[in-house]
């Protein structure tokens, strides 16, 4: 009786009783009401939809810029914008795309909002800080808006290559808005990484060994580690070149022995990686739509988390392939082009045991099966081009010209954004509580896929006949007119597809059938919950029997028992066979994150006007934090009464 | 209406496990491993930046002499020395010795002191100008991200310090004192490579 | 075979599928190996999905799990997986071997008694040098147009003197960026006479959309004329028109950042006009070179690349006509 451990037994309850302590979860884990609460949040599901919504209209703001660019491309010469508008807007356009859409949709929103629920823990870890990423995300973005509402957007393309973006030929402060955009997104996806892997690690449902943990959380996880180990590398680029353009730091300037191409090397070392993170979790998704929408377990398991993995460790190998045209070594070439396509082969193996999954199952054709459909369609011939370009001397024609505007937004579209818009077919009933129409959704997906490939396949033939990409215009004579208006004729139909999605959405959330807790008869854990969960996820904490919860759940699945529920307890596990371990008190909600936020946003802001900014900045930041740690009175009395140490 | 009012089920019981658990069972301690595993990427690369710099030029250090040795030698020292005290203070945490980690916190706080005073006069001997050349942007980068963390600590093990002084004191405080040690020895361990860059690499690169 | 059927998508003078020189040539077998490749193995992999998804597709909704798995035909998949990924992992190597030997290829052109000419990049033009390495002082030195005779052996230097450019000249060689602080070489080789177009491609600012130059392929004979008419300098005004024509030039602001070699201007901020006449494109490469596109170039260049360093130039009707008499004798 005096062993730390989990204990098995029998126990007798009543559904009354049952009912009672939904009601006092309830209580217990609500999230705070009214104005001031909102910005008190520490619910991963709250954090998470704030998320989604707000990528999202990050992703629609993009889009409506890249209208913008399409119709100026509609005809030769044309003056319906101007080159410095121009070169604002498709900067902008990437910059939002990369940084404020697509990292943080794929990556923070989904595993912020999915990750707890499927690994069957009532939040994610480090809730404050999950806040605290958001706020910092949400005002990155405003910031980057407001600056080019004032004609101060950055102009220099989303990678701002020196000396372009230095201090000699980038004047005003728009590479500097880019440069600190990078700031407020990358500390938060950070953030959340290293969230994503503790909660992974440490509070997995008990029986959820590594060989039983969700596809889709270990492509989050293995995500996390890139970030980790990717966004260093754009910290560095930025911070150097926010240095030298406001503290006369000399990194990129040749003459006194900077270097610079080292800018593009620090860039790129996180820039592969990046697109990776992007695609990853479309992989992650697709993984998980296909095994529920072919009715068995994902084929070939093993061999999709070792893909995975490979893949997120040859990411770091590829990144000199972005320079194939800036005269590095001939060796180097060589081996960047081995890596480029040795990492065909992780990819290839994940589109087979996917293949095989449908194929030797029983496929159900819903929307969400048709976005994946699409996916595999549209994705596999971004991969296919990306053969191309890793082949230097085939690189060295077609890079920086449309064929790699192509090949990129196959792979980026096709690879994230089509699994992205399967997801929330697959997800909005446990997100809202109702269903998306299944007649609307099939319009949207047929108008977006039908758009897509109209605007985009022709930009390959666009890049063999010699238009290079970032031109405000092209000459009449260059025979580009013809396919650049069909571009752009099928940006109407991928508007029209957008606009259908948002309208079935809206009609949705107020007409749409109501659901139940799970649709489509999943076996993920998440469908264990309420639709819309409860703010205390689970009522009873589950263990796990397999690889799909909810299928292979014994009759008499042991549910967890022994938690103080008149605080926010949690059980953590071990992170190799997720025995319980221990357990930990989750953060009730606090005002700290939204303030910290708010100081790191002045802090950021003002630095790029003053370095000072930083040192002056520091103490209320300083204040910011002790504040958020400072535990209470109320707080220490209780847990002095109950600590239960280790022992070791 | 006689209904089934109670159900059985089986369930694992885990009102015995603990609640202050320390290192690998504190989800805290993964939190600083993940902001060691940023931080000293971020290190990495810019210690790469340095050596890819000093790969394009001819003169290294470019026209101006090496840092000098002594203070940064010193503060070496004066790191390497506090492992001490801070091991012993996170040993004496885990265990909940309330009056050996105030001490240790003290110690740590006046060690501190003296590494912030050293690290000021190595700053006016690295014989370096951050606009002058690439290098010089270099060491100074490197010497600032380090003095970054070195403030950063020390605050937190001064905040640390008045806490445990207050009557806040339970266990999750003590898992708190380990995961200051734990920042401590980051900092120490990350001052290691960066001297060896700073001071002795261009000693070394010039011959 | 199927590229013949498309090829007339692709000719023209700014494309690499019409190459006119060796490297180009090699290229482009490369690049059409990758294309039969990847699109025989994409429609295989979309018409195995295809099949699969219809033949097997639920009519009757969701089925339970184990009612659909079956570990006998996971075995056998697991073989047919293996298989797929060996013939990927094949058909990789193929493909890298392949673009390794064209790599080879477009290196080995000899570069002994290759012509070496000087480019240095510039936002938005592109500075052309012919050097002689025995008379440091004498040299071709022209702007946005490039001439080599059919079949030599040119040698490339790049560099920039401001940001990234790139050079690219599609239907002889891939491109190579013009980077400050690095001197980039690139060897071309030209067998079709012509004119061919390159054009920036590296972003660098507001008129990368106008930085293009064209490389003019000619006979040996034609060249040598060529090269020898852009050594010597200006000729001197025949008429008073191109003699004011001339003042015109030589007082306003012009000089400022012109070189005309035979008068006193000297400035090298902009493009060398000392040939400006004999150059078929004004602009780097967005006008034709005609009076009247050269009139209003002048007059204001800002109105036609916006944001380039020249500035609009104001002037009576009759002294722009008379500068462009004179301009027109700079053959």
């Amino acid at each position: 009786m005096s062993e730390q451990r989990a204990v098995l037994n029998d126990q007798t309850f009543s559904i009354v009783d049952e009912a009672e302590r939904a009601r006092h979860l309830e209580r217990i884990w609500a999230e705070p009401k009214g104005f001031i609460g909102w910005f008190k949040a520490v619910h991963h599901t709250t954090i998470g939809k704030r998320y989604m919504v707000t990528a999202f209209v990050f992703f629609l703001a993009a889009g409506l810029l890249a209208g913008v660019m399409r119709l100026q491309l509609a005809f030769p010469e044309a003056h319906i914008i101007g080159p410095d508008l121009y070169n604002q807007i498709f900067t902008m356009h990437g910059t939002v795309m990369m940084f404020l859409f697509a990292v943080p949709m794929m990556f923070e929103a989904l595993s912020v909002y999915f990750v707890p629920l499927m690994v069957g823990t009532r939040n994610i870890a480090f809730p404050r800080l999950n806040a605290f990423s958001y706020y910092l995300f949400l005002f990155g973005g405003l910031m980057l808006f407001a600056f080019f509402f004032v004609n101060s957007g950055p102009d220099r393309g989303w990678f701002a290559y020196v000396p372009l973006s230095g201090p000699d030929y980038g004047p005003g402060k728009r590479a500097d808005i880019w440069a600190q955009l990078i700031t407020f997104t990358e500390v938060s996806a950070l953030a959340v990484a290293v969230e994503v892997i503790v909660t992974v690690f440490k509070l997995r449902a008990p029986g959820m060994s590594l060989n039983r943990i969700p596809i889709f959380v270990w492509g989050q996880v293995v995500v996390s580690f890139m970030v980790i180990f990717a966004m260093p590398g754009v910290v560095v680029a930025s911070t150097m070149l926010l240095l030298d353009r406001t503290a006369a730091t000399q990194f990129y300037n040749p003459a006194v022995g900077g270097d610079v191409l080292l800018y593009q090397h620090l860039f790129w070392w996180f820039g592969h990686p990046e697109v990776y993170i992007i695609f990853l979790p479309g992989t992650a998704i697709v993984s998980t739509i296909v095994a529920t929408f072919s009715r068995r377990h994902v084929f070939g398991y093993m061999a999709l988390v070792l893909s995975l993995i490979a893949t997120g460790f040859i990411a770091f190998g590829l990144w000199v392939h972005h320079m194939f045209a800036t005269g590095i070594p001939q060796m180097s070439e060589a081996f960047f082009t081995a890596a480029s396509m040795m990492i065909a082969i992780p990819a290839g193996t994940q589109i087979f045991c996917w293949l095989t999954t449908v194929v030797t199952g029983k496929p159900v054709l819903k929307t969400p099966m048709w976005w994946v459909l699409g996916f595999f369609f549209v994705f596999t011939i971004g991969g296919m081009t990306g053969i191309f370009v890793a082949s230097v001397p085939v690189d060295l024609q077609v890079h920086d010209t449309y064929f790699v505007v192509a090949h990129f937004h196959y792979v980026l579209i096709g690879g994230a954004v089509f699994p992205l818009f399967g997801a929330f077919a697959y997800w909005f009933p446990k997100i809202t509580g109702r269903m998306l129409s299944e007649r609307i959704g099939m319009w949207s997906f047929w108008l977006f896929t039908i758009g897509f490939n109209i605007t985009f396949f022709p930009m390959h033939i666009l890049g063999l006949r010699g238009m290079p990409r970032r031109v405000y215009t092209y000459p009449a004579d260059a025979g580009w007119t013809v396919l650049n208006q069909i571009q752009s004729a099928g940006y109407l139909f991928l508007f029209a597809g957008v606009s259908l999605f948002l309208w079935n959405v809206w009609q949705s959330l107020r007409h749409g059938e109501i659901s139940s807790p799970n649709p489509w008869q999943a076996g993920g854990l998440e469908w264990a919950t309420d639709s819309p969960p409860r703010p205390y996820n689970f009522l009873n904490l589950p263990t796990v029997n397999g690889g799909e919860a909810l299928w292979d759940a014994l009759p008499d699945q042991p549910v967890l028992t022994g938690l103080h529920e008149d605080v926010r307890e949690i059980v953590t596990t071990r992170i190799h066979d997720a025995e319980p371990d221990g357990r930990d008190e989750m953060p009730e909600p606090t005002i700290w994150p939204f303030i910290t936020a708010v100081v790191t946003t002045a802090l950021f802001i003002g630095s790029i006007f003053r370095p000072i900014a930083v040192s002056i900045g520091a103490v209320p930041l300083a204040i910011a934090l002790i504040g958020w740690f400072w535990p209470t009175r109320e707080e220490s009395e209780r847990r002095k009464r109950r600590d239960i140490w280790q022992k070791s | 209406m006689a209904e089934e009012l109670t159900r059985r089920r089986q369930v694992l019981d885990l009102s015995m496990l603990p609640n202050v658990t320390f290192a690998t069972r504190s989800l805290t301690w993964w939190g600083t491993i993940g902001m060691m595993a940023i931080e000293g990427g971020v290190f990495a690369l810019v210690i790469a930046a340095y050596f890819y710099l000093h790969s394009r030029s001819q003169d290294w250090p470019p026209g101006v002499l090496p840092p000098d040795l002594t203070w940064g030698t010193v503060n070496t020292v004066i790191f390497l020395l506090s492992v001490i005290p801070t091991e012993w203070y996170r040993r004496r945490a885990r265990k909940g010795d309330l009056g050996a980690v105030r001490l240790g916190l003290i110690l740590a706080t006046f060690i501190g002191v003296a590494n912030l005073a050293v690290r000021y006069l190595e700053l006016r001997h690295l014989n370096c100008d951050w606009s002058q050349t690439a290098y010089g942007s270099a060491v100074w980068l490197l010497m600032g991200l380090h003095i970054t963390h070195l403030l950063t600590d020390w605050v937190e093990t001064v905040v640390l310090t008045v806490l445990f002084y207050s009557p806040h004191i339970e266990g999750k405080r003590f898992v708190d004192a380990e995961e200051n040690a734990s920042y401590w020895y980051f900092v120490v361990l990350t001052w290691l490579p960066i001297y060896l860059v700073l001071y002795w690499a261009p000693r070394w690169l010039r011959s | 075979m199927i590229f013949s059927a498309i090829s007339p998508l692709f000719s023209g003078h700014q494309t690499p599928l019409s190459p006119v020189g060796p490297q180009a040539r090699h290229i482009e077998h490369n690049l059409l190996l990758i294309f039969s490749i990847t699109s025989i193995v994409y429609v295989i992999v979309i018409a195995a999905l295809t099949y699969g998804v219809f033949r097997n597709r639920a009519r009757e909704g969701f089925v339970p799990h184990t009612l659909v798995e079956d570990p006998e035909i996971d075995r056998k998949a697991t073989l047919a997986v293996g298989a797929a990924l060996g013939l990927t992992i094949i058909l990789l190597l193929v493909m890298m071997i392949s673009s390794f030997y064209t790599s080879h290829s477009t290196a080995v052109l000899a570069q002994a008694q290759a012509i070496k000419i000087d480019v240095y990049g510039h936002q938005w033009w592109w500075e052309v040098e012919y050097p002689i390495d025995e008379q440091p002082y004498r040299m071709v030195r022209t702007a946005n147009e490039i001439h080599v005779p059919l079949g030599a052996v040119v040698t490339v230097h790049a560099t920039s003197r401001d940001v990234i450019h790139s050079f690219w000249a599609p239907n002889i060689h891939g491109k190579k960026d013009l980077v400050p602080g690095y001197q980039n070489d690139l060897t071309l080789q030209v067998d079709e006479a012509g004119t061919w177009r390159g054009q920036c491609a590296e972003f660098c600012g507001l008129q990368h959309a106008h930085m293009a130059f064209d490389i003019v392929a000619q006979s040996r004979e034609d060249f040598d004329r060529w090269y020898q008419q852009q050594l010597s300098p200006a000729p001197e005004p025949a008429s008073s028109q191109e003699a004011h024509g001339r003042e015109v030039f030589l007082t306003h602001a012009c000089v400022m950042c012109h070189t005309i070699r035979g008068t006193t201007a000297s400035a090298t901020v902009g493009p060398d006009l000392t040939h400006l006449a004999s150059r078929s494109m004004i602009a780097a490469g967005t006008l034709k070179n005609t009076r009247g596109n050269l009139a209003g170039w002048i007059s204001n260049a800002q109105s036609i690349k916006p944001g380039v360093r020249m500035p609009p130039n104001p002037m009576p009707a009759s002294d722009l006509n008379d500068l462009l008499a004179y301009l027109e004798t700079l053959r």
